[in-house]
């Protein structure tokens, strides 16, 4: 498969930590049917390096963090750490694993137990993953600090309902910073934060990975976010990956009819004069309306994308495309890239096997 | 930028397909039992508004003292209009709305203003604060209704989506029950459900079509405003774009009046006519939209725009706002935002937070709170704002 020649727009900033190597997530439900949750996905993660997994919900974006997480056991597929293959079968093997690899959750209100105090939820994880001889006083302080919940004596008592927003994300970031982790997995870790916060909280997280080399998947349906913060940008789409690239060009010059939908569904008030307000349903080249890839929706033959786009065709509803590279950082799942991205495909890419339909 | 070629080709063909939906949907909502026919026709922005709010202060009483959630507040709703109520967590915005329709209770109290009403179907104009409960009962929801912010929580989880249709249309409306089955119907197919969805319940349906159930409950009665609290926070953009474009749409066909609550400003940039920007309890800036996003005055509407990444265009340098809101129990002197405020000077302690006109603007009645800062004051040097900013470099 041609995903394998592609290189990460990451790779330049660290050396590799974690590999994700076809990973494959079913859920059964109901009677005998089964929900291909997560299919197929591969990629690397590099110290000091943020890759974002862009899509909506139910893409499987949140599924795929849970499988890295050793949280859900995987259907098929391999996840290496630092080139060794994880077994969390262990109660031992599991918690070594999670001192390497973090995951900080969506929403700051319920993933803080309402009956403990910051203390212990920052005493907890030291202990538990810094072993008996952990200063655990002086560690909590250096914690809070490091996310900036300034002066720590003031938060040590408090309990979640006492805090902000914007306060509990950094005690969730303190919390998941307490294992020292090399892998950091931030499942929309600012979405449900004020607009005005989120920011802010971008930057610490930023400041975290330089000084820590934390490997960083930063999960987002908010794609503008992921131009700013991301090296990398996988956009995920009914469980596959339909397009990975840098995050400039991802977002600048779109590829899959998918991606580009979700460039045109981003506010965009430089772009006053096609707005909503004007009544015009400024859309991309697909149709929002086609139901996200929910249960009921999600094309079970041929591309997953294919009952909401534009350009599909009798191919596009009987087989799936694979990542067809576009450049040596670039891939994009679509039998119909000439069209829907011809300046990308125009020029024939370099030792690519584009598409020729 | 050079994705525009691919885009604009691609637009018309799906444009017209959206066109010919939205057609779809007004003719089935003409065709509905009483649907759209009232109300067809709205008034132009501007004229005599249909709700207004003046001197409006609420109180939330705490052993600890006052928190003064809303202050002295001043706002007018256009029949027609989008008017957006923009501020974070606490800065009062839905304690103003809800207080303006007496949805509150102790603690919250109100403790100064008037909220005149001006409807098409009442008589003369009443102050809402003053009603009666019965004359209460006849406002809420037939002529001003409202749309929660969390969809999850707001639908009746054990009632299916038509039996809520139904609860609603049923409380206030006289109606004999096939006409509200129908009714029931139209009003899904006017928020674009499938009428094979009325006998869903909640957890079957996803999230946007949770927030479409609730848009639907909110026409049921085709009120002349309604109050939108964070609709689309919890909804990813591809479903938000939707449904923004869809309550636009229904506005237009209907004509209702919408005050819209979210902290999201670039989302207000694009769906209200005018913009209140709200913090800690004081408007800070009223403006139109477009003034708004060409000529913010008030140091905090400029930090707001700087807030959110950009997806096109160059990449800016980002700055945030730095720092929190202040405690409302015990609010600095002067302007509450002068702690935050890149261009704060030792002055800003007298400032009384009086609304004051922006004579440059293009816009007639764009005010301002801060008597220093004009639209085209040059922003602070970085070391006296954030130290934050890094990400846009």
């Amino acid at each position: 498969m041609s995903e394998q020649t592609l290189m990460s727009a990451a790779a330049a900033r660290g050396p590799l930590a974690m590999e994700a190597i076809s990973l494959s997530k079913d859920f059964r439900i109901g009677r005998g049917d089964t929900l291909h949750a997560v299919q197929d996905v591969s990629f690397n993660l590099y110290r000091g390096a943020v890759v974002a997994l862009v899509g909506e919900s139910g893409s499987g974006k949140s599924t795929a963090a849970r499988l890295l997480a050793g949280q859900e056991r995987l259907t098929s597929g391999t996840i290496r750490l630092d080139g060794k293959q994880v077994e969390v079968s262990s109660r031992g093997g599991f918690r070594r694993y999670k001192s390497e690899v973090q995951l900080v959750f969506q929403d700051p209100f319920s993933s803080l137990n309402p009956i403990h105090t910051v203390r212990y939820h920052l005493e907890r994880p030291v202990k538990l993953h810094q072993g008996k001889d952990a200063n655990v006083g002086q560690e909590v302080v250096s914690l809070m600090e490091q996310v900036r919940l300034t002066p720590a004596k003031q938060f040590l008592a408090k309990y979640p309902h006492e805090l902000s927003g914007g306060q509990r994300q950094r005690v969730s970031f303190a919390r998941a910073l307490a294992a020292r982790p090399r892998v950091l997995l931030a499942d929309e870790p600012v979405s449900m934060l004020d607009v005005s916060i989120r920011l802010e909280m971008l930057n610490l997280l930023d400041d975290l990975r330089q000084r820590f080399r934390l490997a960083m998947l930063y999960i987002t349906h908010d794609i503008a976010s992921a131009r700013y913060f991301a090296d990398e940008i996988l956009v995920m789409y009914a469980g596959e990956i339909v397009e990975r690239g840098p995050a400039e060009e991802v977002t600048q010059v779109p590829a899959h009819p998918y991606t580009q939908l979700l460039v045109a569904s981003a506010p965009d008030p430089d772009n006053l004069g096609s707005t909503l307000r004007a009544g015009g349903r400024r859309q991309g080249p697909a149709t929002a309306s086609g139901r996200p890839q929910n249960l009921d929706g999600a094309a079970t033959q041929g591309c997953p994308f294919n009952p909401r786009c534009p350009f599909a065709d009798d191919k596009c509803r009987r087989e799936d495309p694979a990542l067809m590279q576009i450049s040596d950082t670039r891939g994009a799942a679509c039998w119909h890239l000439d069209v829907a991205a011809p300046e990308l495909v125009s020029r024939p890419p370099e030792g690519g096997d584009a598409t020729t339909t | 930028m050079s994705a525009d070629p691919a885009a604009d080709r691609a637009i018309d063909p799906v444009g017209s397909r959206a066109l010919d939906r939205a057609a779809h949907r007004a003719t089935s909502a003409a065709a509905g039992p009483a649907a759209g026919s009232s109300l067809a026709g709205a008034g132009a922005p501007g004229s005599s508004p249909v709700l207004d709010i003046r001197d409006l202060s609420i109180v939330y009483r705490t052993p600890a003292g006052d928190v003064r959630a809303v202050d002295q507040v001043n706002l007018a709703l256009g029949a027609g209009e989008v008017v957006g109520l923009a501020g974070e967590s606490g800065s009062g915005k839905s304690t103003l709305a809800y207080g303006a329709c007496r949805l509150l209770r102790a603690p919250a109290l109100v403790t100064n203003g008037s909220v005149i009403y001006r409807g098409r179907r009442v008589s003369r104009p009443a102050d809402i604060l003053k009603m009666r409960p019965d004359e209460l009962r006849r406002l809420r929801w037939r002529e001003i209704a409202i749309v929660f912010q969390s969809a999850m929580n707001a639908l009746n989880p054990v009632l299916n989506v038509r039996d809520q249709l139904l609860d609603a249309i049923h409380a206030h409306l006289k109606m004999p029950r096939d006409e509200a089955n129908s009714r029931a119907a139209s009003l899904l197919d006017l928020v674009g459900i499938p009428r094979s969805r009325l006998r869903s319940y909640p957890h079957e349906l996803s999230g946007g079509m949770r927030q479409r159930v609730m848009i639907a409950m909110a026409l049921a009665a085709e009120p002349e405003i309604i109050i939108m609290d964070e609709p689309t926070t919890a909804l990813d953009v591809v479903v938000q774009r939707d449904i923004l474009a869809q309550i636009v749409e229904l506005k237009d066909t209907l004509g209702f009046s919408i005050l819209f609550i979210t902290h999201d400003l670039s989302l207000l940039l694009e769906l209200a006519d005018r913009i209140a920007v709200m913090y800690a309890g004081q408007f800070v800036e009223i403006a139109t939209s477009d003034e708004v996003h060409r000529e913010a005055a008030h140091p905090y509407t400029k930090g707001l725009l700087n807030s959110f990444p950009s997806l096109r265009g160059p990449r800016r340098e980002l700055a945030g706002i730095p720092g929190s809101p202040p405690d409302l129990r015990n609010p600095p002197p002067g302007c509450p935002f002068a702690p935050r405020c890149g261009y704060a000077r030792p002055e800003c302690r007298d400032v009384d937070m009086r609304l004051l006109p922006v004579t440059t603007s293009r816009d007639p009645d764009h005010v301002t709170a801060c008597p220093f800062v004009l639209p085209d004051t040059p922003a602070p040097s970085v070391a006296s704002g954030s130290p934050a900013g890094e990400l846009g470099t």
